[in-house]
């Protein structure tokens, strides 16, 4: 079984999570710029964070056997700080690099105006920057917030095939589904949504569109939410093809869209032993 | 060197690669600011594959010699050309840190640059340290400061080989060095890499 988890952040996982995470069939990932439990203060950390995503990071990933890519954004947290605004300023040349794959996460946090005009003006970036988009829901009226993402995509032009609206459960996957926007579903331990209930969205709504992240980070989470998911949808009779086409192809065709997802000599069954000189696995430092 | 450097890839690009790299390169000779968007896109049209297919996975790749020739054609001097390239090294990603570490003997830039090679000894990523310590690192870094990043080489498995200015600037001090690291490798039973005795001979103590 191979996997790609569309939404994970990697940079406050270890590596021992990378361990078990290429032992469970994951083999490519994507790591979305968020916020990191502590609000930052400067447009220096946002910089420094983001060359970890396209640097230091993937390197490390690398030494497991798992292809890493990110998606860069001010998130809809911190668009709300005056002293991270200016972040929007840099954004373009965070989104000229090869391993983004995606604007995001932007959307909707507590929905103020700053907000909207954080979302707005990182739609038009997408646009400009031929990207799809990363939608992340609130966790505080999230059907208001889901329904107002909606609107805010529609008015930018983007077509709805190049956004995935993330974070869904059963309550907003009605008209994310309509929209014809890709629908992301978090599977956490006990918020959001469990891997039962995800094959019970998926026997209603279907495999198309669909994707299904570990979101896993700081917070209580697991980065193997994928792979249970996958076992959930074997049990609750999916077959493996479904597996392959919720679990890999669909991240690869959304994401794909960038043009820029490298999935090139990864190698299903071996990990790079010897990548790069081994600077993680052997733990020399 | 820099026709050099576009002969060398010339067998290395596809058509629509060298098209890409002449347009490229003449757009930024007509205006700086044209390569900042360039830049990172070298291994999306031009490839990323070793230069030399018979060297190591230490040695240059295509998108490298690419970016490094993009760098040769910027129509800046002193210290407008420093604050480019530094520009593009702070907010490049792995491959352009890199693809900027590789270029720099090939620029008019003193020691100016010194800042950037220290920066990419201090990463523990393997790509920027072999990169950091090319011609140029060679050439301008202090003795203390060139035999910690061949020190950091043999801790990390960057290969010697791909180190410029080894045979001309190994002292007795390096050697020293070299002897202890070996020493606590064997008191860990674990392997001493073999370049440890390009520097040092395995017979003294």
């Amino acid at each position: 079984m191979r996997i790609f988890d569309p939404h994970i952040h990697m940079t406050s996982r270890s590596t021992d999570d990378y361990e078990a995470m290429y032992a469970a069939g994951v083999r490519a990932l994507v790591e979305p710029a968020f916020w990191l439990g502590q609000p930052r203060t400067s447009v220096g950390s946002f910089t420094d964070y983001f060359d970890g995503l396209v640097g230091w990071e993937p390197f490390r990933a690398g030494q497991f056997g798992i292809r890493h890519h990110c998606t860069i954004a001010l998130n809809p947290k911190e668009a709300n700080d005056p002293r991270c605004r200016a972040v929007l300023d840099v954004l373009p040349r965070y989104l000229a690099k090869d391993g983004v794959v995606a604007v995001g996460e932007i959307g909707y946090d507590a929905m103020t105006p700053d907000e909207d005009s954080a979302f707005a003006a990182q739609l038009r970036l997408a646009i400009e920057h031929d990207l799809p988009a990363l939608v992340h829901t609130p966790h505080r009226d999230k059907a208001m917030g889901t329904r107002r993402s909606l609107e805010m995509v529609t008015e930018s032009g983007i077509l709805p095939g190049r956004v995935v609206i993330d974070h869904l459960n059963e309550v907003t996957v009605g008209p994310v589904h309509d929209s014809g926007c890709w629908m992301g579903f978090s599977i956490y331990p006990d918020t959001k949504m469990d891997e039962e209930r995800m094959v019970r969205v998926l026997a209603e709504y279907g495999t198309d569109r669909m994707l299904v992240n570990s979101a896993a980070d700081w917070g209580r989470s697991d980065p193997l939410k994928t792979a249970k998911t996958a076992t959930a949808m074997l049990a609750g009779g999916f077959t493996e093809d479904d597996v392959d086409k919720v679990l890999w192809r669909n991240p690869v065709a959304f994401y794909g869209q960038s043009g820029r997802l490298d999935l090139g000599d990864l190698d299903p069954a071996e990990p790079a032993a010897t990548y790069a000189g081994n600077s993680v696995l052997r733990g020399e430092r | 060197m820099n026709g050099e450097l576009r002969k060398t890839l010339g067998a290395r690009l596809t058509e629509s690669g060298a098209q890409w790299l002449d347009a490229a390169a003449e757009r930024i000779a007509a205006d700086a600011d044209a390569i900042r968007p360039l830049f990172p896109a070298a291994g999306r049209h031009c490839g990323r594959a070793q230069l030399d297919p018979e060297a190591g996975e230490h040695g240059w790749t295509v998108d490298d010699a690419v970016r490094a020739f993009l760098l040769t054609r910027l129509p800046l001097t002193g210290p407008a050309l420093a604050k480019e390239v530094d520009d593009l090294y702070r907010y490049g990603d792995a491959a352009e840190k890199r693809g900027v570490l590789r270029a720099l003997h090939l620029l008019d830039l003193g020691d100016e640059a010194l800042p950037l090679v220290h920066d990419a000894l201090r990463t523990n990523d393997t790509r920027l340290i072999g990169a950091a310590l090319g011609p140029y690192g060679a050439a301008h870094l202090d003795p203390h400061a060139y035999r910690h990043g061949l020190l950091k080489c043999v801790f990390t498995g960057v290969p010697l080989a791909e180190v410029a200015g080894l045979r001309e600037r190994r002292d007795a001090e390096l050697a020293r060095m070299f002897r202890a690291f070996a020493r606590e490798r064997v008191a860990a039973g674990r392997p001493v890499p073999a370049d440890v005795w390009l520097v040092t001979d395995p017979e003294e103590d």
